[in-house]
């Protein structure tokens, strides 16, 4: 057994690569002919991506009436999916910014993925509330401004809040990762011969020079920008919560919300982040970027994230108790016991037990194990939406609306296609773009920085 | 040929700490045209080259500051002034429940306009024609070398100084940079026949596009604000009834509202004497009646009962209002006439409910006042 030395800060990248055998080995993917395991791959997402297209088209055609949504589960897969997509999305700005501004250098290998899957996730969850309108072509109704109807929006409304709280969160979100991206189109746009690819690059790049009188206020911008993010990536999960817990639904009415969404955002974005990255870094040979230490630590943020959900779904029972309102304890025996039983214990399998494993130091090491916890977190993320959303719904204040809510199977067509869906961005990112970052990764590898020696 | 116009000089390094050095030396020398490149940002390199602390945090905070005001101004604009409705028992202007949007227009609008000042305006980007790219220098700093460039603008530049001072740096590859011929001589053709094609096709284009979308795509389904609907329009066949329509009658021996058998037909005087309005005259009811004799009446009457028509002689000019006659007449004598029709002029029971009738017939009382006012009516 070794001794850790704690005095010393644990190298980022292992090994002291050469700094330009890390320029070879990212931009690899970008200068090769994909080989046939990414044409598998592709083909694969391809399809579900089709059956996406076809479930859209039968909504748009015949209207949402393909759905099992009715009377009184009128919020479903769509909704669930749509939460579950944006909470995906949260670890990216939350690696790309709050473990920024925390210094937490291990970020580097991951964060530009993550902010890269943050984008798709984003525009995966945003074509939902788009879709379940109704006629997706008036969507432009949402926003404020001045029109021949002579209406505008309610502000008072968290539907509305959800509007500027996606839209932005993903404009800001597609802003940082460009800002990351320029100084890396910028040393493709210096390695690549091909004409095309050179004119791209040097669109992108913008003429990037890797002045330091510009890093200077690059870095600042950074700052400002994860500084803006931080509360930012709070806000829209807690917004998304907000669409339950203004409405006076029993089991959605609750100021614990926030909070936990946010945390179950966290952690399943985390899952999701860590289940793609662990076949990147196998596919791509990133062993020694993404290291084993950063999947650790990866862990160690689910492990406590997860214990935050499963005190939420304690706490909301509890309360539920406490409050002495009748509805409400109603809706928490039922959810544990009721004709929603399965998903709910689904749920808690998935999302409680199953990142307690995490204490033990072993399986946070061994990728093939996290693997499969990760795997289970994402289902039973999504479950944990499906219950609280439909659960609600389909035994409200009034036993003689109740109902048994059942997809069709136009709703599983978008549920596997939204898979599709981001997934094939996932696979194109891979082949188009960097997916670590260049300057920040060079940035961290040991004696990359000046020593101060003689200060 | 002509002369070739100096840029600078470049110098490069190997090691970060040799590049500190020489950013340090540089600025101590008085050089202020100066820039080192590395390939990501070296800690300490601001206090070395002597930078200030980037300003751009100011514009992050006026714009942020400003929007957030705008935001709040729009929405109390928008929800108290110019639409405003009471949601929830709220007041209109309830600014809890703004938070969340104030917040969200902020650190969008902040972070927009913090990072274009810094790309347009700070770095003055995109520049893809700065002498710098193309050359070997910018291949290696982008990559593993950490490189200085001394600017020949510079007031203290002088070719054989600053060659001598990157040497004792201890810098390798030192070479001069020149501008780019082509890129100083270089001007935007605006008339090129090629700009002018590209600018017609995109026209073209997007009028194309946005002719067929407005004109044909959004009458077709599902866009067609569900003009096609599958239900039984009035004038269409039906093959779930017998007789073929999709138009059905009232259930045998059922009454609408408002349309109760009329006792009086063909009584003229029965009902005149036998049928009282029972309506108060009221303003609401008057203008009720205004707004029927208005639609139902006056293409004939004229607005004001003088029998003034519309009609431009394609139906007889009715008689006056304003005669002695129908002013003596019972209001239930008018009534009868509007139900029941008179000679030419049609019934018109199936327009009105004997509520709306009845109205009208107030209305008419007051054009009749109207033109034939008492002394009375001046006080
Ligand atoms: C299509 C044109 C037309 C319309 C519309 C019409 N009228 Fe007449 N109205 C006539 C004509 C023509 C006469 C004269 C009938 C006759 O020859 O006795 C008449 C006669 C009358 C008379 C009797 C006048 C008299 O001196 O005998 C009254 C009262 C009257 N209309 C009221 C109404 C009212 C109230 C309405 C609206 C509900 C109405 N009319 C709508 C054409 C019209």
């Amino acid at each position: 057994m070794s001794v850790v030395d704690y005095t010393k800060e644990l190298s980022v990248i292992e090994g002291k690569p050469p700094l330009r055998s890390l320029d070879d080995l990212i931009s690899k993917p970008l200068e090769t002919k994909p080989d046939k395991k990414f044409y598998i791959a592709l083909s694969i997402t391809l399809s579900m991506l089709g059956l996406f297209v076809i479930g859209l088209g039968l909504t748009f055609w015949y209207g949402i009436g393909m759905w099992g949504n009715n009377n009184p589960v009128g919020w479903a897969f769509d909704i669930v999916n749509f939460v579950f997509w944006v909470g995906i999305g949260h670890a990216g700005t939350l690696i790309s910014a709050i473990l920024f501004l925390f210094r937490q250098k291990w970020r580097t290998g991951i964060a530009r993925f993550a902010e890269g899957m943050t984008i798709f996730a984003v525009m995966t969850a945003m074509l939902f509330p788009l879709i379940h309108v109704g006629r997706p072509w008036l969507d432009g109704w949402l926003l404020p401004y001045p029109n021949q109807h002579g209406i505008w929006t309610n502000f008072t409304s968290p539907l509305l809040w959800d509007v500027f709280a996606v839209s932005t969160y993903f404009t800001v979100s597609l802003i940082f990762w460009y800002v990351g991206l320029i100084p890396d189109f910028a040393v493709l746009r210096e390695r690549t011969s091909g004409k095309v690819k050179k004119l791209t690059y040097s669109i992108f790049s913008l003429g990037w020079r890797f002045s330091n009188r510009h890093w200077n206020h690059y870095e600042m911008v950074y700052l400002i920008l994860a500084g803006f993010a931080t509360p930012l990536v709070l806000s829209v999960h807690t917004i998304v919560s907000f669409d339950f817990a203004v409405s006076i639904m029993p089991g959605w009415h609750t100021t614990i919300f926030p909070p936990y969404f946010v945390a179950g955002a966290v952690f399943s974005g985390f899952a999701m982040v860590q289940n793609v990255l662990l076949i990147i870094r196998k596919i791509f040979n990133y062993e020694h970027i993404i290291t084993v230490d950063t999947l650790d630590k990866m862990n160690k943020i689910m492990l406590v994230t997860g214990s935050m959900v499963g005190y939420a779904y304690a706490m909301e029972f509890f309360i539920a108790w406490y409050s002495g309102v009748e509805a409400e304890q109603f809706t928490f025996v039922n959810r544990a016991f009721g004709p929603y039983a399965w998903a709910y214990w689904i749920m808690v399998s998935c999302n409680v037990i199953s990142p307690q494993l995490f204490w033990i130091k072993k399986i946070r090491r061994s990728v093939p194990v996290m693997f499969v916890i990760a795997v289970f977190v994402n289902v039973g993320m999504w479950f944990e939406r499906f219950v609280i959303v439909v659960s609600s719904l389909s035994r409200d204040y009034l036993p003689s609306s109740w109902a048994y809510y059942k997809p069709t199977y136009v709703d599983f067509m978008i549920l596997i296609g939204s898979f599709g869906f981001f997934f094939t961005f996932i696979l194109l990112f891979t082949k188009a773009l960097p997916v670590v970052s260049l300057a920040e990764v060079k940035a961290v590898v040991d004696g990359a920085q000046p020593s101060h020696k003689d200060h | 040929m002509s002369e070739k116009i100096l840029y600078g000089y470049t110098g490069l390094f190997d090691s970060p700490d040799s590049i500190t050095h020489a950013a340090e030396k540089a600025a101590s020398k008085g050089y202020k045209k100066f820039d080192v490149h590395t390939p990501y940002p070296l800690h300490g390199m601001n206090k070395a080259m002597k930078l200030p602390t980037s300003k751009l945090g100011y514009v992050s905070l006026v714009v942020g500051l400003s929007s957030a005001l705008a935001a709040v101004l729009a929405m109390f604009w928008i929800s108290a002034k110019d639409y405003p409705i009471v949601i929830g028992g709220k007041p209109l202007f309830s600014f809890p429940a703004y938070v969340p949007v104030i917040f969200e227009v902020t650190v969008l609008s902040a972070s927009i306009a913090t990072v274009l000042t810094m790309l347009l305006i700070f770095f003055k980007l995109p520049n893809n024609g700065h002498p710098l790219h193309g050359t070997e220098y910018m291949k290696n700093v982008a990559v593993d070398k950490y490189g200085i460039l001394i600017q020949a603008e510079d007031e203290k530049f002088n070719e054989a100084d600053v060659k001598k001072f990157l040497e004792e740096c201890g810098a390798v590859n030192i070479s001069p940079v020149y501008f780019d011929e082509e890129e100083i001589n270089h001007k935007h053709k605006i008339l090129e026949p090629k700009f002018i094609g590209f600018l017609l096709l995109t026209a073209l284009f997007t009028s194309g596009i946005s002719y067929l979308t407005l004109n044909k795509l959004l009458y077709l389904p599902p866009f067609d604000w569900m003009m096609e609907q599958e239900k039984l329009n009035p004038q269409s066949t039906s093959t779930i009834f017998a007789d073929g329509f999709g138009m059905r009658k009232p259930v045998e021996g059922t009454v609408a509202r408002g349309y109760l058998p009329y006792a009086f037909k063909g009584q003229p005087e029965a009902a005149g004497e036998n049928l009282v309005n029972p309506l108060p005259v009221s303003k609401s009811v008057l203008e009720l009646g205004q707004k029927k004799f208005d639609v139902y009446c006056s293409p004939c009457h004229g607005y004001h009962g003088e029998g003034e028509s519309r009609l431009r002689g394609q139906f007889p000019n009715p008689p006056s209002l304003h005669s002695e006659k129908v002013r003596t007449w019972s209001d239930g004598r008018i009534f009868h006439v509007i139900t029941d029709g008179q000679n030419i002029m049609p019934s018109y029971s199936t327009q009105l409910t004997a509520e709306e009738k009845w109205a009208a017939v107030h209305y008419i009382r007051v054009l009749q006042r109207a033109l034939n006012a008492k002394e009375s009516d001046l006080q």
